[in-house]
């Protein structure tokens, strides 16, 4: 083993963004045609050591090593030139620039366009096949699904002779029958004696394909193991430092009279595309409905049209009476008004406004509230003061000053302002749209038990997860919808991720038997 | 209207065209790596200024020519600065440079020519002249009295400025530029998702200067144009918001060369029309059909829209009708009675004429004329993702 | 992210521009073979050196007041209004129009109405871009230049036309009724038996101004509407979410700033020493609207104080190109370098000084 150089080595590498500690004195070791893992919670700074090996931050400290090698990465360019490739999780593609183009960007080969399209065609054909990557390199980036963009970035990689290839988070967008394409591709690319690294924060990826696991925790790398001789329990103690429970922890429901009732609801969007196809269910007062899907599959679209900001036909009755869905009354104030309460699935962009305070966040969407006015014309800013502080202090929010700006607490953090500020107004219907996204594992269970405590104070909780564990651990009834519709129901007892992860591809019991 | 006067309106309308369309170009270029540029005009100002002053010291346009561009690039290089290096708002970096050169022109033109902030007249040596072609006639009385063929060949394609074809070769270059090289399909692609290039290991930031350079160099050329070929000598604000019209061409023209050409030709057009016809009398029944006619048709598309649209636009149309019924009210008089009042042709202010163009960005802009996709990256600082 | 405190934020960063721009101000002086010793000189007596050029100082810092509250209303919601300038014009047509055709018994009432109409019609000038803006996306900027042009052609055809007083040459409307004249603050300062401002045009609409500031204050941190502008302008998609209207929201927050805007009108027609309204009743002031919102962090206290400065610069610069060659225009290049460094430049003074803040911290967390 001594006598192969490893073909990614780094030493001791350490990363500051500001007061905050990224990554620091990591050293690891790849060894060529290995898959090698990379685990740890959002925030432990497992992408941060990859951009650094994508040349995309320089380093405070540290050294890389590739095959045996001292390289500087100054920048992107030589991360490429040293054989390494990426591919993002948020995708890097020109959206209206065909599969080509996007292959030969930054790769051409003279300064005229022709022959480095016309060179760049037939390489893409022999790679196309090769790994059987299926792509056509005419079709324009936004015509084609994710799963497609996902090899164009393969191929991007591949076109440039990458040795190594690194994915950050690759399964996130994926269905589980595309992520297992994904991962026969990667298995031919090791195959090939290429070099792979597999960020991610699922457990079971980690385990089905790597060879080697390096754990990370909060800016260190804290142990690196062979996978065989490690297992799930295992790795999410050393992620997170202490024991977890993988599972919630809560009493059977009590399901009572339906609270919302949804029918044959449809959305069509503003390119004129059906993103939610005659939809019906309904939800019990004291039971958590979770819909499980891959992201894009009509769920964000769902919890847009029942917080009111999004426009649909259809019928949706709470508690009996029916909700307006396109006119005067279809917006997230007269929703909130009936008793509708919703945290969003992207916190950053709509559950909060980044720049403005705690307090101004606490009353962002109750700013019509009474209890906030002075009179008819001021607010009563001490009011909302006073009510931030309390909150704060009741949901643990860490710093617990109401005047910082929302931008300046962590993820987790910033999830339970928005929690706290639905939940303390006790609504009838709660939505809650990826309410662990970004959080760090203590967030997590803390924000769980909220959503378990207001369950069993007898509302209704409308729950949109693309995590399976999070759908299957909390819910009390599942519905899996793909392609705008809703592909069926099960209950969590009687259900299994193989058969839901069937029903999020689009394929029934019969159709996969 | 006999076939010289429509060749000279056409004529008129391509000269008015080239400082539009290579303020166009420039933003064209701009816009397309992503980065807004509402300093078209004072750019233009700027080079329209420093050609002239450059031209009349050194007695050389050429030498003049390259002062402007100059001028210009380096105007290009504070936004960039500005925009690019310090991910400054892009909007508020170009509105400092217009005022930048307005008041700047004035002030230096001042201290260094002495005659109330504009620049002496030029020379014919230190001006652009005509080319023209073989064959062609150079008296306008000789072009009167020719055949129609020969009328558009002397008045049209022959005997304009050194700059005019230039500018007119620029869209095809500009085009294969874009659509054909290595650098037009990173500089497609920096506007649409630097993320992207930035992957790919190519410079962002080099990139988008070299965009806002060749912003320049065509702003440069184009004030270049104004002070020394259509106009003898720099005037005050000569740039007359042209820079913020080829703003609206480019919209109008979807952000492509071509388009680009149609687009500011029409502008070009308007202004030609402006200029030629500064008196234009119209029966008043054909103001009240054309007013009353918008109004009815507004409304009606408003009323099928939402409350908010009907509110404004029957609000405006109310305003026209106004402004139609208020016309008829004028040309009523005591002898004529109201019903012949109808028929009494009466000028239409000037005022109104020369506002036409602003008008027309604004119906652009509003998009009844089509829908445009402004490049995604548009106007956004490129900062790396952590 | 912030890393420095609020004291320098708020005073030391824009002060650091405006020395900035002063630089360059002065490089231009020398450019241009002038003195800038004497300039400046010349410039600070022109503007404050006498009881009657304070005036004027003051005179103009009430334009500028309006016009960089009606640019930092629209900034709040994210929105450039570079309309003020037709704004201003057509404000004076609604505050002309009621002093002209309403026979007041008394300025008092026609300071009301004036103020009104002036408003009214500042904020109807706006309509359409706003609308535009709301609901075609159109872009505001280019769309409030225009309507810039067309408001000073639509100006001048009713100066010549409809407004001019049968028998004058002048493209400029009838002084205004004496019962409309605003009493000057030289009036008001004889009334305590002093004598101040001299013949400088400054009014009682200087109080005006300063209550809008008030009234903007309120307006933007302390009502609801405030609350949804602001929270428009800082993320759109978050708004929706909360179900605030972005069409609405953009529209009140423009018609805010159009009457505004309009409402300097009062100042510049009502308040002059003989009121009527001329063809270019703006001078610029709602350009230098931008400089003062942004200079002034768009918070009315600090519009106040750029208002002030302005103003001095203004009247300075007056003098000074009465005293020397040097064109009145200077003002305009300083105002588009204060521009630049304090709005598009912002980073790169910002960025040093946060440096420095941060290296101050860790040394006395270090020497702890």
């Amino acid at each position: 083993m001594n006598d192969i150089a490893p073909a990614i080595e780094l030493k001791g590498i350490s990363k500051a963004f500001g007061p905050v500690q990224a990554n620091k004195d990591i050293s690891i070791r790849v060894m060529p045609g290995t898959i090698h893992g990379i685990i740890g919670e959002n925030g432990a700074g497992k992408s941060t050591l990859m951009s650094i090996l994508y040349g995309f931050y320089k380093a405070d400290a540290g050294e890389v090593f590739i095959s045996g090698v001292k390289t500087e990465i100054p920048d992107s360019q030589a991360a490429i030139s040293a054989g390494i490739g990426m591919v993002f999780q948020h995708f890097k593609l020109v959206k209206n620039f065909s599969v080509l183009e996007n292959v030969v960007l930054g790769a051409e080969d003279g300064a005229l366009l022709k022959p480095s399209l016309r060179k760049a065609r037939k390489q893409l054909t022999a790679l196309s096949e090769e790994y059987e990557l299926n792509v056509d390199p005419d079709a324009v980036i936004e015509d084609i699904g994710v799963g497609m963009q996902q090899r164009v970035e393969i191929l991007k990689a591949l076109y440039r002779q990458a040795d190594i290839l690194i994915l950050d988070e690759p399964t996130g967008v994926l269905t589980p029958a595309e992520a297992d394409q994904l991962f026969r591709i990667l298995g031919r690319l090791k195959e090939e004696g290429k070099t792979i690294i597999l960020i991610t924060h699922k457990l079971r990826e980690i385990m089905d394909i790597t060879d080697t696991v390096s754990v990370m925790r909060r800016g260190e790398m804290t142990s690196t193991v062979k996978t065989s001789e490690t297992n799930p329990a295992d790795l999410a103690e050393r992620m997170v430092g202490r024991k977890v429970l993988l599972r919630v922890d809560k009493v059977p429901a009590q399901p009572k009279d339906v609270v919302l009732d949804v029918r044959n609801l449809n959305v069509t969007d503003d390119k004129g595309v059906h993103r939610v196809k005659d939809v019906s269910f309904n939800i019990r007062a004291g039971e958590i409905l979770g819909i499980a899907g891959v992201s894009g599959n009509g769920q964000s679209e769902l919890l847009e049209v029942l917080g009111g900001y999004e426009k649909a036909t259809g019928e949706i009755y709470l508690n009996g009476d029916q909700l307006d869905l396109t006119g005067d009354k279809s917006d997230g104030q007269s929703r909130r008004a009936r008793g509708i309460a919703h945290v969003p699935e992207d916190r950053q962009q709509e559950g909060l406004i980044m720049d403005f305070a705690a307090w101004e966040n606490t009353a962002f969407g109750y700013h019509h509230d009474p209890r906030y006015q002075r009179n008819r014309f001021i607010m009563d800013n001490a009011a909302i003061l006073k009510d931030t502080q309390e909150k704060m202090d009741r949901f643990d929010v860490r710093p617990p000053n109401p005047m910082l700006a929302a931008k300046n607490f962590s993820g987790g953090n910033q999830q339970k302002i928005v929690v706290a500020r639905e939940i303390e107004r006790n609504p009838d219907v709660l939505l809650v749209g990826q309410p662990t996204r970004g959080v760090d594992i203590g967030a997590i269970e803390f924000i769980h038990q909220q959503i378990v405590a207001l369950r069993d104070a007898g509302k209704a909780i409308l729950l949109v997860s693309v995590e399976l564990e999070e759908i299957m651990g909390l819910s009390d009834r599942i519905a899996v919808m793909f392609d705008g519709q809703i592909m069926g129901e099960r209950m969590p007892d009687e259900t299994d991720e193989k058969e839901l992860g069937l029903l999020m591809a689009g394929m029934t019991n019969g159709e996969a038997a | 209207m006999d076939f010289f006067t429509f060749v000279q309106l056409g004529d008129a309308s391509v000269r008015m065209a080239i400082p539009l369309l290579l303020a166009c170009l420039a933003g064209l270029f701009s816009e397309r790596a992503g980065i807004f540029d509402i300093g078209l005009e004072g750019k233009m100002l700027a080079a329209a200024f420093l050609a002239a002053a450059v031209s009349f010291t050194t007695g050389s346009v050429w030498v003049g020519l390259l002062a402007g561009i100059a001028i210009s690039v380096t105007l290009s290089l504070i936004h960039g600065i500005a925009s690019i290096t310090f991910r400054g708002n892009q909007l508020i970096s170009g509105v400092a440079i217009n005022f930048f050169a307005a008041g700047l022109t004035v002030v230096i033109a001042q201290g260094w020519f002495a005659q109330g902030g504009r620049t002496p007249s030029l020379p014919r040596d230190a001006r652009f002249g005509s080319v023209d072609f073989p064959g062609a006639l150079t008296r306008v009385r000789d072009k009167m009295q020719a055949s129609p063929g020969m009328q558009f060949y002397s008045e049209f394609i022959s005997g304009h400025s050194i700059l005019v074809y230039l500018g007119l070769l620029t869209v095809p270059l500009s085009w294969w530029i874009l659509y054909r090289t290595r650098f037009g399909l990173r500089l497609r692609a920096v506007g649409e998702a630097p993320e992207a290039v930035d992957t790919a290991g190519i410079s962002v930031v080099r990139l988008r200067f070299s965009a806002v350079i060749i912003a320049g160099i065509l702003c440069g050329i184009a004030g270049a144009y104004l002070s020394t070929a259509v106009q003898a000598g720099f005037t005050k604000d000569m740039t007359a918001n042209r820079g913020f019209i080829a703003l609206a061409a480019l919209i109008f023209a979807k952000w492509r060369p071509w388009y680009a050409l149609g687009a500011c030709l029409l502008f070009g057009l308007f202004f030609a029309i402006d200029n030629r016809f500064q008196n234009i009398q119209l029966q008043v029944i054909w103001i009240m059909v054309l007013l009353i006619g918008v109004s009815v048709l507004m409304t009606s598309w408003a009323a099928r829209k939402e409350k908010i649209d009907l509110w404004v636009l029957g609000g405006l149309s109310a305003v026209l009708t106004l402004v139609a019924l208020l016309a008829w009210r004028g040309a009523v008089t005591d002898e004529i009675g109201a019903m012949a009042a109808l028929f009494e042709t009466v000028k239409v202010p000037s005022q109104l004429i020369q506002s036409l163009p602003y008008l027309f960005v604004v119906i652009v802009l509003a998009g009844f004329v089509g829908k445009a996709i402004p490049p995604r990256a548009g106007g956004q600082p490129y900062v790396k993702e952590r | 992210m912030d890393g420095m405190p609020k004291w320098a934020d708020v005073v030391l960063v824009p002060v650091i521009s405006l020395l900035l721009a002063a630089i360059i101000s002065v490089i231009v002086f020398m450019a241009i073979g002038q003195n800038p010793w004497e300039a400046i000189k010349l410039m600070a007596y022109g503007a404050v050196g006498t009881s009657d050029f304070l005036g004027y100082t003051l005179f103009y810092a009430t334009n500028f007041i309006f016009t960089g509250l009606c640019v930092a209303v629209a900034f709040h919601a994210s929105l450039f209004n570079i309309g003020g300038e037709g704004q201003v014009l057509l404000g004076g047509l609604g505050a002309a129009i009621v002093c002209i055709f309403i026979p007041w018994p008394h300025w008092t009432l026609a300071l009301v109405a004036g103020s009104a109409a002036a408003a009214l019609f500042g904020a109807l000038w706006v309509v359409i871009p706003a609308y535009l803006q709301a609901r075609r996306g159109s872009h505001i900027v280019i769309t409030t230049i225009m309507f810039n042009f067309m408001a000073s052609g639509l100006l001048i055809f009713m100066l010549a036309g409809p407004l001019k007083p049968a028998g004058t040459m002048q493209v400029a409307t009838g002084i205004f009724p004496e019962a409309t004249h605003l009493p000057s603050l030289h009036d008001l300062a004889g009334v305590f038996g002093l004598d101040l401002f001299g013949r400088s045009p400054v009014n009682i609409s200087i109080f005006l101004a300063l209550a809008a500031c008030v009234g903007v204050w309120a307006l933007i941190w302390h009502t609801r509407l405030g609350f949804e502008i602001r929270a428009l302008g800082r993320s759109e998609s978050a708004a929706k979410y909360a179900g605030i209207s972005a069409v609405n929201i953009t529209m009140i927050a423009l018609l805010i700033s159009g009457g505004l805007a309009g409402m300097m009108a009062v100042n510049n027609t009502m308040g002059i020493n003989s009121p009527q309204l001329v063809d270019n009743a703006a001078g610029g002031a709602g350009f230098i609207g931008i400089a003062v919102a942004l200079m002034g962090r768009n918070h009315p206290v600090g519009i106040v104080i750029a208002a002030l400065l302005f103003g001095a610069l203004y009247q300075g610069g007056a003098e000074l190109s009465a005293a020397t060659s040097v064109q009145v225009q200077i003002v305009v290049v300083i105002q588009a370098l204060v521009i630049m460094f304090t709005g598009a430049l912002d980073e790169m003074v910002r960025s040093p000084i946060r440096k420095i803040f941060l290296r101050m911290d860790r040394s006395s967390a270090a020497g702890e």
